[in-house]
This record gives C-alpha cells, structure tokens and sequence, in this order.
C-alpha cells in the first residue's frame, strides 16, 4: 500500500490537522512504510474468527438513568480559550 | 533515605525516624540538584508535596497510618491532577490546569501518598524513547546518552534515579515494561480494568492501563494495592474484588510451570540479552520452579495489528482536542476550519500526527474491515495463543525488549524501527493480560529487563514469581553510579 502526497492531504482534511507542505511527502513515505508492514495481517485467514473488543468480552456496562453528576459548567469554561456569557466562541460560521 | 524502597520508608517513618515531612524535602532536594540532568519532571509540586507531607505526619502520629502514609511518589503527566497542570508531554495541553482528579491520583491521596510532581513522557503516551515529548526528552541515569525507554521514561528514569522512590506509569503496547526494562527498575501492567483509567488521558482505549513502577516487586504490590478496583466512572473497568497483593509475596514456587515461547528467543535478539534471561531461568529452576517450550504462533502479527489498532483509537480520541474548549488554539484562525486545521496542527508534535494520519486513514470509508476489523481478529487468535499456552504453564517469560537503551536519535528517522523495540510487549496489551519487567543484569553497563506475562487477573501471582526472584538476587538493587 503506497499513499501519495494527494492522499496525505485528503486524509489530513479528515482528520482536520494541518500538515506542513514540505512534510506532506515524508508523511506519505512514513505512512506507506506503516500500511507495508501491517499488511502482513491480510495474508492470515479469519473468515471464521470472532473480533476482539474487550479482553474479557465484557460489555458497554449499563447504569441507572438519573442525575449523577452536578453542573460543573463555570469550571470547566474557565479552561476554555474564548467563552462569553457561558457560550464557546469560534469563528463565524454563518454569514 | 533516597536509597530505601517504599517498604523500607513506610516503615521508617512508622518507627519516627524521619518525618514525612523530612523524608519529602530529600526528595525534593534531590530533584533540584539531578533533575536539570535528567529532565524527568515537567512540574515538580513543592508547596502540594509539603502540605501533603505535614498532614501525613498529623496522621502517622496519630497513628492511623496506613503502608503508603506519608511516601512520597511521582505521578505520570497522563494522571489529571486538579488545579495542577496536566500535559500529557504535549504543546496541545502546556496550559491545561485539570479541573479534577483522576481515579488513581485520588486514591494515591485517600492513601495518604505524597505527590512530588508530574513526570515527563513521550507526547500523549506515543513513543518508545521519550523522544516525542514538547518538554525534550528524558535521560536514562544509567547512560546520560542513551533513552529511557517509552513512554513512561520520566517515571522509569525518576526512579532509577532515586528522586522519587515509586511512579506511576501507564502501557499501552509496552510503556510501563520497556522503559523500567531500559533504566533497571521493576514494573507492572496489570490486567486490562483493573485500574481505572477515569482521568487518564486516552491514548488506545482498549490497551492503556496504568501500573506501578518502583524498585521491588514488593513496592509495586503496595502501589498496585492503592491504585486497582472497580470504578463506575470507568465503563471498562471490571468489577471484582481486589486481592491482598502482599500477602502471597514469599509463597513457594515449587513445582511452578514457567513456559519460554520460542518465537521470543528468534533471531532479532541481543545474544547477550538472550544469555542473561537463560541465567534468570536458571535462578527459578533452581528456587523450584519447571520450564517448558511453549510457543504463541501468532507473536509476528502483534505488532501489524498493534499499529492499526492503536492508531485507530488515538485518532477517535484525539478529535476531542479541537482548539474550542480546552488547550492549545492557534493564532487569528480565519474561519472555523482553520481553528481545527492550524490549532491541531500546531499542537501536536510529529508522532502523534502520524499515528492520527493512519488512524484516521484505516477508519475511513471502505477501509474499517480491512484493517481495524481485522487487527481485531488477530487480536483474538494472539488472545487464544496466550489461553492454550497457559493450559500448560503458570506464567511465560521472555525478554521484555529486544535490546538494551539506544542512542538518542538512533530510532527517530524510522517509526518502524522504532515501533520494533516493542515486539515483546505488544501482544499483551492485545490480549489485556498483566504482565511485569524485572532487571535481570546488565549488558555494556546497560540494564536488561525480564518480562514476566500472567493469565488475567494473576497479578498477586506474578509479584510473588518477582519477588522470590529478587530475594534470591540483587540486580534491582544496583544504582546509577552518578544517582547513587
């Protein structure tokens, strides 16, 4: 599996992380190498073999639907970059 | 004091030899005067540590002491600390004050421990040499110019070290084992929702577990006795009553089942690596114990599925770091994709952006069953060697790494090579089995770590296999001659 510098940049977009563009085709060489060598997965025959999601097969555990936690709201804002009257700012999004 | 273990303090500032409160200050002075060489500490908490230190004294005099009253510890800075900075080693969180305790660091608290600081590793727990972190690496005490081992280097390092007699660490495909492997200290991963990993900041959340790293198995089941049980605020942890670690310590291992799988010993091991694990074999041959070959056929694909499934996750659980409600923003963003773009791009460092590339790349569309949903397959066929091997044998045993620390600068040009100093200790993570490194020598004046890998939830078990061992010798007793 080779990936070339259109794809870094498509999957960058993805992931919403800006890449520096004289990095892109070491990324694309470092990625390439990376999908190689887990390639060796696909030589091994699991068509009858069960995912693996938990160690134990444990499942998502269900709790009570109530009220557990308190309004921590000013306290968790306090460590945000830019709030204004309890709401988050970001950019404009809408003209 | 700094070169007792914490059996050894516990009961010295029971007996009032010294204080907790003097115990702290060497140990803080001692961070003053090594650290700058080591650089194990991103936040060293001198006025925390001192309060927590005279309320221990208040409660050792009035004598309601318990093991861990009053010693001092150091915490990984993956452990939220609140009102204390928590960075998890990257520029993404250099501002990002918790605003509240993770489950281990508030049961380290309910045990009355003292927290000396938050220590260094590699950016969000990625990484096998410390390399990777914003704070610049941490230094091996053995060999100022070789690593510490990953990711949990400044816990391994600071205790090697002697300025903080326990730590915690957290692992993931070897980040507790491999770098208590590299700096010849005593590590434990325990089993997968024995500690809660409620506070602990996400990396891969089907692997990461933390544990405790310390100078003796003995010490490691103290830690280890503060830090597991159900947490309902962790929805993997399991419920099940937690076992007195100490108790079995100095059980006898007559007729104990040690089995050494064969593709451990292959070609891509250090032979001098290889000779001094034979020599720890023989030791336990010797205190009783019987060794058989076994072999776990699926070892190779460990790390393939590793490298699919960790990324994978990291990449889900790092789209929580956006620029909007916590850490690192970038400057003057132009629109709110920019935010995301430049804040993210800004913020984390080059492993951690490669490691969300591939993740992000193997959950995209048409791509999940190929590669995640597969790693999960072969997760369960390494899971199922492990299960047929322990129908046989009571713990495995093997090299924790395939060589001693490396260079700085050596592995960093190839994350393969890199991600290679794992290949022992992956396959565990995988199978969520616990699993300890325990020094076993020294090669070119290097420490070299045995891995010892147990069945789910025997990690009593595996502390007494440690323990017995480290009685008999006393390679974990060896300090750094500059540290000593």
């Amino acid at each position: 599996m080779s990936l070339d510098a259109e794809e870094i940049n498509k999957i960058a977009w993805l992931a919403r992380l800006a890449i520096d563009a004289d990095k892109v085709d070491a990324y694309a060489r470092d990625l390439s190498g990376i999908l190689g060598f887990v390639e060796q997965m696909s030589a091994v025959d699991t068509g009858s073999v069960a995912p693996m999601a938990h160690p134990m097969d444990q499942a998502q555990r269900l709790r009570e639907d109530s009220v557990t936690e308190t309004d921590q709201r000013e306290l968790f804002q306090a460590h945000a970059p830019l709030v204004e009257a309890g709401l988050y700012l970001v950019p404009k999004v809408i003209e | 004091m700094h070169n007792k273990t914490i059996a050894e303090l516990s009961q010295g500032l029971r007996n009032k030899e010294y204080s907790s409160l003097e115990l702290t200050q060497a140990f803080l002075d001692r961070i003053r005067r090594h650290d700058p060489r080591l650089n194990c500490f991103v936040t060293v908490t001198e006025e925390a540590a001192l309060a927590q230190a005279k309320a221990a004294d208040a409660q050792i005099a009035a004598g309601r002491a318990g093991p861990l009253t009053g010693v001092p510890i150091a915490q990984k800075d993956i452990f939220c600390t609140q009102g204390i900075r928590t960075s998890c080693g990257s520029r993404m969180l250099d501002n990002f004050i918790a605003p509240y305790d993770a489950t281990v660091v508030a049961r380290f608290n309910q045990a009355g421990a003292v927290m000396l600081g938050k220590l260094n590793m590699d950016e969000f727990a990625m990484g096998s040499s410390n390399e990777t972190s914003y704070y610049g690496p941490v230094k091996n005490p053995w060999d100022v110019t070789t690593v510490p081992g990953g990711s949990s280097g400044g816990s391994a390092s600071s205790v090697a070290a002697r300025l903080a007699p326990g730590a915690t660490g957290t692992d993931t495909g070897g980040s507790i084992r491999q770098p208590a492997s590299f700096c010849g200290i005593t590590g434990l991963k325990p089993t997968y929702g024995l500690v809660s990993r409620y506070g602990m900041i996400a990396f891969a959340s089907s692997l990461d577990q933390g544990g405790p790293m310390a100078r003796t198995a003995e010490d490691c089941a103290q830690m280890l006795q503060a830090m597991a049980g159900f947490d309902e605020r962790d929805s993997t942890s399991v419920n099940r009553p937690v076992p007195n670690y100490g108790a079995g310590l100095s059980d006898s291992l007559e007729g104990f089942r040690i089995g050494l799988p064969k593709e451990f010993f292959d070609e891509g091991l250090d032979p001098t690596i290889a000779k001094l694990i034979d020599e720890a074999i023989a030791e336990y041959r010797k205190l009783g114990a019987e060794v058989k070959k076994v072999s776990l056929p699926n070892m190779d694909l460990s790390a393939p599925a590793y490298y699919v499934v960790a990324p994978a996750e990291c990449s889900s659980n790092l789209a929580r770091f956006d620029g909007v409600r916590f850490g690192y923003r970038c400057k003057d963003p132009k629109d709110l994709h920019d935010l995301y773009m430049r804040s993210r791009g800004e913020g984390f460092g080059a492993e951690v952006k490669r490691r969300i590339l591939i993740g992000t790349y193997v959950l995209s569309a048409g791509y999940y069953d190929a590669y995640y949903l597969k790693a999960q397959k072969i997760r369960r066929l390494i899971s199922d060697d492990f299960k047929q091997a322990f129908q046989e044998v009571d713990v495995i045993m093997g090299p924790t790494s395939p060589s001693v620390a490396f260079r700085f600068g050596e592995k960093t040009a190839d994350p393969i090579a890199m991600y290679l100093s794992d290949i022992y200790t992956i396959a565990v993570n995988l199978a969520g089995l616990p699993g300890m490194s325990i020094p076993v020598g020294f090669s070119n004046n290097l420490p070299v770590g045995m891995q010892i890998i147990g069945n789910y939830f025997t990690e009593g078990r595996l502390l007494n296999v440690a323990h017995r061992y480290q009685q008999a010798t006393d390679w974990h007793r060896q300090a750094p001659k500059d540290f000593a």
